[in-house]
C-alpha cells in the first residue's frame, strides 16, 4: 500500500482554488483513508460524517458562488475526545461517558468551523487525559503510525497520529503536563501549547483547570500559525481567556532568527535521558545557532522538583473536577440501593486504574491534615518554576529542551511503573506549571527510526517567536537530521 | 511507609469510589512510591514564597467580570437525552430522604 498524500493548510487552499477537488471529495478522500487504517491504528473513536459533509457543500457552494473563503475552508481536522462537540459522542476516552453527547460545542470547535475547517470526527487517548502513552484509554491505546507496536505517546495520541497518518490535516488536542506535545514528539509531527489563557477551554472537559491548555497539531510550523490564529483569543465563555491581542501567526513566520538568544538549560541534560534523543537535540541546537541564534547556557534550579509539584497540583484538581461523574447526569449509571452506593459503584465501574489512582492521590493530598505538606507546598514550588522562567527570560528569548527524554517506547513497556511513567514528563511539566507556550517540532530519528521532539519555550504570549523559531527549523531541514 | 491500606479505603471513600480489594493493595503500592517521590520537595525552602494557585490573574483584568444577566439555554431536551434515569425535567436519583 502506498502512502496517503501529505495534504497542508496551504495545499487545500490551492487545490480547492484551482478547483482540482471539492470539499466534499476531499473529505470523502479522508474518510475513505480513515476506513482503511482505522481498525489497526484505533485513531479515532467517533466519526461525524453528516456534520463534516454539510460543512463540505457549504463550503462547496461559496466556491461556486465565488464568494470569499475562510482561513481554514476545505481542511479535515480532527478533534481530541475530551473536547465537546455538540451531537458528536464525546467519551474522554472513559466508559463513564460511555454514550455521551454534549448539548454544545467547545468554542475552539465553533472557531474551526467558522473558519471553514472540516471536523471528521474525534480521536483517542488516555482516559480524562491522564497518561502519557495513550494505553490509558478505556477503548484501547492508539498505534503509531511511524511504528505500530510501539505507542503514539500521550495524552492526545490519537489527535499526533491522525495528523501522521495523515487521516487529518490538523487536529486539536489538550495539553496539562505535556499531552500535546509528547505525542507530537513520538509521532514525529508539529505540535503548539499555547500560553495558559491563548485558547478558551470553554466545553474542554476539564482534568486539571489551572494547567489544562488546548493546543494544535499539524505537519508544519505554518499549519499550526494557521489553526493558532483562528483558535486564539478572549472568549466571554471563559473567564481565564486572557485579552492580549492575538498577532498574525503566519504572517511572522518568515522573519530571521539572526540574534536571537537561546536558553540551554543544563539541568534538562542530567541523567534519564536517551543518548540518540540527546544527539539529535544537540544536532537540532547546532542548526538553530547555524540559523543565527545565540547559544546561552541557564540554570533552571527548581526543574527537579517540578514534577512532585506536578502531580499534587493536577491530582488534587483532578479529584476535585471528576466528582462530577456519578451517574446522574450522563453515562452509564450503576444501580445502588442508597445515592452513596450508586455514586460509589458507578464511579468504580466507570473509571479505569489510572484515573482512580489520581483521584486517590488527589483526595488524599487535599484531606485534613495533608493540605500544607503537600497542596500548599506544591502551589508554592510552582511559583519557583515559574520564577525560573521568568528570570530565564530575561536572558534569553527562547528556550530550547528535549520534549521529552525518550523515543516512543512499545506497548505495554513502562505500564507496570506509574512513577516511572511520570518522571518521563519532566521537560514538559515545567512549562506547564509557568504558563508559557511551547512548541515541539521533528528533530531527526533515532537508529531504529523512531521520531525525536525539539521542544522550543517562549514567555507568556509569546506564541509569535516560538512558531517563527519552528518554522525557520523545519525549512533548515531539521526534521531530516 | 507513607501511606496504610486504611489511607487508601478512607480517601476512597471520601471520593465516593468503590475500590476492588485488588486496586487497594495495588494502589496502596504505588501511592506509596508517589508520595515517597512527592517528599523531594521538603528539600527547598519555600518559606515567604506566595503560592501560586493561578498564571493568569483573572481578578486583574476587569474583562473577566461580567455582568449578570440569565440567558436562556434552551437545551433541557438535549440534556436529559443523555440521563441514565431522566423523568423531564429532573434527573432522578435514588430516594435520599425518608418519608
Amino acid at each position: 500500500m502506498s502512502a496517503p498524500a501529505t495534504w497542508t493548510i496551504p495545499a487545500v487552499r490551492a487545490a480547492l482554488d484551482a478547483r482540482k477537488i471539492s470539499a466534499r471529495e476531499l473529505t470523502k478522500e479522508f474518510y475513505s483513508r480513515i476506513g482503511e487504517r482505522n481498525p489497526e491504528l484505533n485513531t479515532y473513536l467517533a466519526l461525524s460524517p453528516e456534520r463534516a459533509y454539510a460543512q463540505a457543500d457549504r463550503i462547496d457552494a461559496a466556491i461556486a458562488a465565488g464568494d470569499a473563503l475562510p482561513g481554514l475552508a476545505g481542511v479535515p481536522v480532527a478533534i481530541k475526545d475530551v473536547i465537546s462537540t455538540r451531537g458528536i459522542p464525546t467519551t474522554c476516552g472513559s466508559r463513564i461517558l460511555e454514550g455521551y453527547r454534549p448539548a454544545y460545542d467547545a468554542t475552539a470547535v465553533t472557531r474551526l468551523e467558522q473558519a471553514g475547517a472540516i471536523i471528521l470526527g474525534k480521536t483517542n487517548c488516555d482516559e480524562f487525559a491522564m497518561g502519557s502513552s495513550n494505553e490509558n484509554s478505556a477503548y484501547g491505546p492508539a498505534r503509531n503510525p511511524v511504528a505500530t507496536d510501539h505507542v503514539t505517546g500521550g495524552s492526545s495520541g490519537g489527535s499526533a497520529a491522525a495528523v501522521a497518518a495523515n487521516l487529518a490535516v490538523a487536529a486539536l488536542g489538550s495539553d496539562t503536563g505535556g499531552s500535546v506535545r509528547q505525542p507530537a514528539s513520538f509521532c514525529g509531527v508539529t505540535a503548539m501549547n499555547p500560553s495558559y489563557g491563548r485558547v478558551s477551554r470553554y466545553g474542554l472537559i476539564a482534568y486539571a483547570s489551572s494547567l489544562d491548555r488546548i493546543g494544535p497539531f499539524a505537519h508544519t510550523a505554518d499549519d499550526v500559525a494557521a489553526v493558532m490564529s483562528v483558535i486564539a483569543g478572549r472568549d466571554p465563555r471563559d473567564s481565564t481567556s486572557a485579552s492580549v491581542p492575538v498577532p498574525d501567526y503566519v504572517g511572522g513566520l518568515r522573519r530571521s532568527l539572526h540574534g536571537l538568544r537561546i536558553g540551554i538549560p543544563d539541568d534538562y541534560f542530567g541523567e534519564g535521558i536517551d543518548p540518540e534523543v540527546r544527539k539529535k537535540i544537540e544536532g537540532g541546537i547546532a542548526l538553530l545557532e547555524k540559523l543565527g541564534c545565540r547559544r546561552v547556557s541557564i540554570r533552571m534550579p527548581n526543574t527537579e522538583y517540578a514534577i512532585a509539584a506536578y502531580y499534587i497540583i493536577a491530582t488534587a484538581e483532578a479529584s476535585s473536577n471528576l466528582a462530577r461523574y456519578d451517574g446522574v447526569r450522563y453515562g452509564p449509571r450503576v444501580p445502588g440501593a442508597t445515592l452513596i452506593e450508586m455514586y460509589q459503584k458507578t464511579r468504580g465501574r466507570g473509571f479505569g486504574p489510572e484515573v482512580k489512582r489520581r483521584i486517590v492521590l488527589g483526595t488524599y493530598v487535599l484531606s485534613a491534615g495533608y493540605y500544607d505538606a503537600y497542596y500548599l507546598k506544591g502551589q508554592k514550588v510552582r511559583a519557583l518554576i515559574a520564577k525560573d522562567f521568568r528570570e530565564a527570560f530575561e536572558k534569553v528569548d527562547a528556550i530550547v529542551t528535549p520534549t521529552s527524554p525518550v523515543p516512543a517506547f512499545r506497548l505495554g513497556e513502562r505500564t507496570a511503573n506509574p512513577l516511572q511513567m511520570y518522571l518521563a514528563d519532566i521537560y514538559t511539566v515545567t512549562g506547564s506549571l509557568a504558563g508559557v507556550p511551547g512548541v515541539s517540532v521533528p528533530s531527526g530519528k533515532t537508529s531504529a527510526g523512531l521520531p525525536v521532539g525539539l521542544q522550543i519555550y517562549g514567555p507568556a504570549f509569546g506564541e509569535e517567536r516560538v512558531l517563527q523559531m519552528a518554522h525557520a527549523f523545519e525549512q533548515a531541514g531539521g526534521p531530516e537530521l | 511507609m507513607k501511606i496504610s491500606k486504611e489511607d487508601v479505603l478512607k480517601v476512597a471513600a471520601l471520593a465516593n469510589l468503590e475500590l476492588s480489594d485488588s486496586e487497594v493493595d495495588t494502589f496502596r503500592g504505588h501511592l506509596d512510591d508517589i508520595l515517597t517521590y512527592i517528599d523531594k520537595l521538603n528539600e527547598i525552602d519555600t518559606s515567604g514564597v506566595e503560592p501560586l494557585t493561578q498564571v493568569v490573574a483573572a481578578a486583574e483584568d476587569d474583562s473577566a467580570l461580567r455582568d449578570d444577566v440569565v440567558v436562556r439555554a434552551d437545551v433541557i431536551t438535549e440534556v436529559l437525552q443523555g440521563a441514565p434515569d431522566p423523568e423531564a425535567p429532573y434527573f432522578r436519583v435514588p430516594r435520599v430522604i425518608e418519608k
